[in-house]
């Protein structure tokens, strides 16, 4: 199943955006979307798909692709441990920098 | 020492959306007390408040602004505007660092908790909505105020029941008298007309039912009082240091004079007369004035058994021989208990009779009480020139705000 119209139809709800205006390609940053509002999208996500984003998966998210690919490995009940580390070492990159 | 005057009001209540309509209310003793509009209130004993009527939203936010802003946010910012709008502030840039925002409210957020709880309890969600913490706190309206505005001096949020925006604007008060800050945006805002905070209310056992006639429900100092009714709204001051609000040519409408405060430290419900009295004493005293230079007492007066005679004995206490001179009454027949913004919603009643040398009366008032024997001025609004005046807040806990305000000449 391909979620990105109903990822997009989603955060362009939460965000009050235009969904024309999101493309598969943006990024939080150019959508104007703070740490706030990521975690209002993330609830809504989790809403409609009556999932759990892990909070380190979570945080990983800086824009729809990323979004998309790393819902559709939580909904597809596969191993995310590769996403959780990535994640991980993303956020230690971060902090160490 | 540095003076402070108010340039400014915002005040949206069950009485008015601005302070002109406000105030005429009151003065023409107009009650805003309804049958409750914001839920079926059927199943409660007690079913009228003082709402904010026909109140929208949408009005005054566009929708993603109001994602984060719950319904006492809302009411704050409403009444900032208009009282930064009619004191025709603008504070540059290098300015703002002196430039702050006290908020009080009793309760914060009430509705977004209402809204998480019922959700988690009666629904059986599993999360949340993550806006719940920032729209709840006690503190989101002043910080919205202060982003709103630049306000990036001294600001925080006093939460002490139905004194809280008293000690909202006295601290702000203090702020610029004690060289902290040259402007503030002080007052307080209250959204309780929730099932659940009704139902709590109901309990305490102090509350109007107004028998079939809510206009008439709350008649504070009258032999027939029944209890107070739970209002909502926000009223905001812009207090300006004199000097500052005299450069930018500013409109004067009464100078804050004296801040008084104290704790009864007796019961967590009951009134002592000892500690209001203290903080009258306080607010004369800081004010370099006596009783008899009082005219005017806006009293807390939320119409139930207790509070009405013990205030009557604070005033005789506090006021001599005068307190059966001095004019006094309670708009909270009007406009209701509106909890943490009840204080700034009369300071802004205060000013504005002050300013305009009118009394606006205690409204629904029907038989005299033996324990209730000073002048109320029942019903009926009276003109008389106010040199200066009092505005008393004795909150649930004790802890009690009294402001004094004076004609500014």
């Amino acid at each position: 199943m391909d979620v990105t119209p109903k990822v997009i139809e989603i955060i362009a709800r939460e965000q009050h955006l235009d969904p024309d205006a999101i493309t598969l390609d943006s990024t939080f940053q150019e959508l104007g979307i703070d740490s706030l509002d990521g975690v209002n999208i993330l609830f809504a996500l989790e809403e409609e798909f009556k999932i759990d984003i892990p909070d380190s998966v979570a945080q990983n998210m800086r824009g729809v692709r990323q979004v998309v690919d790393s819902l559709t490995r939580v909904l597809e009940g596969g191993d995310i441990s590769d996403l959780v580390a990535m994640a991980k070492s993303d956020a230690q990159a971060v902090t160490t920098n | 020492m540095r003076r402070v005057v108010v340039t400014g009001l915002g005040v949206i209540a069950a009485t008015g959306k601005d302070p002109n309509t406000f105030f005429t209310n009151l003065v023409q003793g107009r009650s805003g007390i309804r049958r409750i509009s914001q839920f079926d209130p059927s199943a409660l004993s007690v079913q009228i408040a003082a709402e904010v009527p026909d109140y929208c939203p949408a009005d005054h936010f566009p929708n993603k602004r109001l994602d984060l802003l719950d319904r006492f946010t809302e009411f704050g910012l409403v009444a900032a505007r208009q009282a930064v709008a009619a004191s025709g502030l603008e504070v540059p840039e290098e300015q703002q660092p002196r430039f702050g925002v006290v908020m009080g409210s009793g309760m914060g957020g009430a509705q977004t908790y209402e809204v998480g709880y019922c959700s988690l309890f009666a629904k059986g969600a599993t999360r949340v909505h993550p806006f719940t913490i920032p729209k709840s706190m006690h503190n989101a309206a002043a910080s919205q105020i202060c982003m709103e505005f630049g306000a990036q001096g001294p600001s925080l949020a006093t939460s002490t029941a139905c004194s809280s925006s008293g000690h909202a604007i006295g601290t702000a008060f203090q702020y610029i008298k004690f060289n902290l800050a040259d402007v503030m945006l002080a007052g307080g805002s209250e959204s309780p007309i929730t099932f659940g905070i009704m139902r709590f209310w109901e309990s305490v056992r102090v509350m109007a039912t107004g028998n079939g006639d809510a206009s008439r429900a709350c008649r504070p100092f009258s032999g027939d009082r029944e209890g107070l009714v739970l209002g909502e709204g926000a009223a905001v001051l812009v207090l300006e240091e004199l000097e500052h609000a005299r450069q930018r040519g500013a409109t004067i409408c009464a100078e804050l004079a004296g801040y008084g405060l104290s704790s009864d430290a007796g019961h967590i419900t009951q009134p002592t007369i000892d500690g209001p009295t203290r903080a009258i004493r306080m607010a004369l005293n800081e004010g370099g004035l006596s009783p008899e230079d009082v005219d005017y007492i806006n009293a807390h007066g939320t119409g139930t058994r207790l509070n009405d005679a013990t205030e009557t004995q604070v005033i005789k206490n506090a006021f001599g021989d005068h307190a059966r001179k001095v004019a006094i009454s309670s708009t909270k027949s009007m406009h209701g208990h509106a909890m943490g913004a009840t204080a700034a919603l009369e300071a802004a009643g205060t000013v504005l009779a002050v300013q305009n040398g009118v009394v606006p009366p205690t409204a629904n008032y029907t038989v005299p009480d033996p324990e209730c024997d000073l002048d109320y001025v029942p019903n009926q609004a009276r003109e008389i020139p106010i040199r200066a005046a009092i505005s008393n807040s004795f909150a649930f806990g004790g802890l009690n705000a009294v402001l004094l305000f004076r004609r500014f000449e």
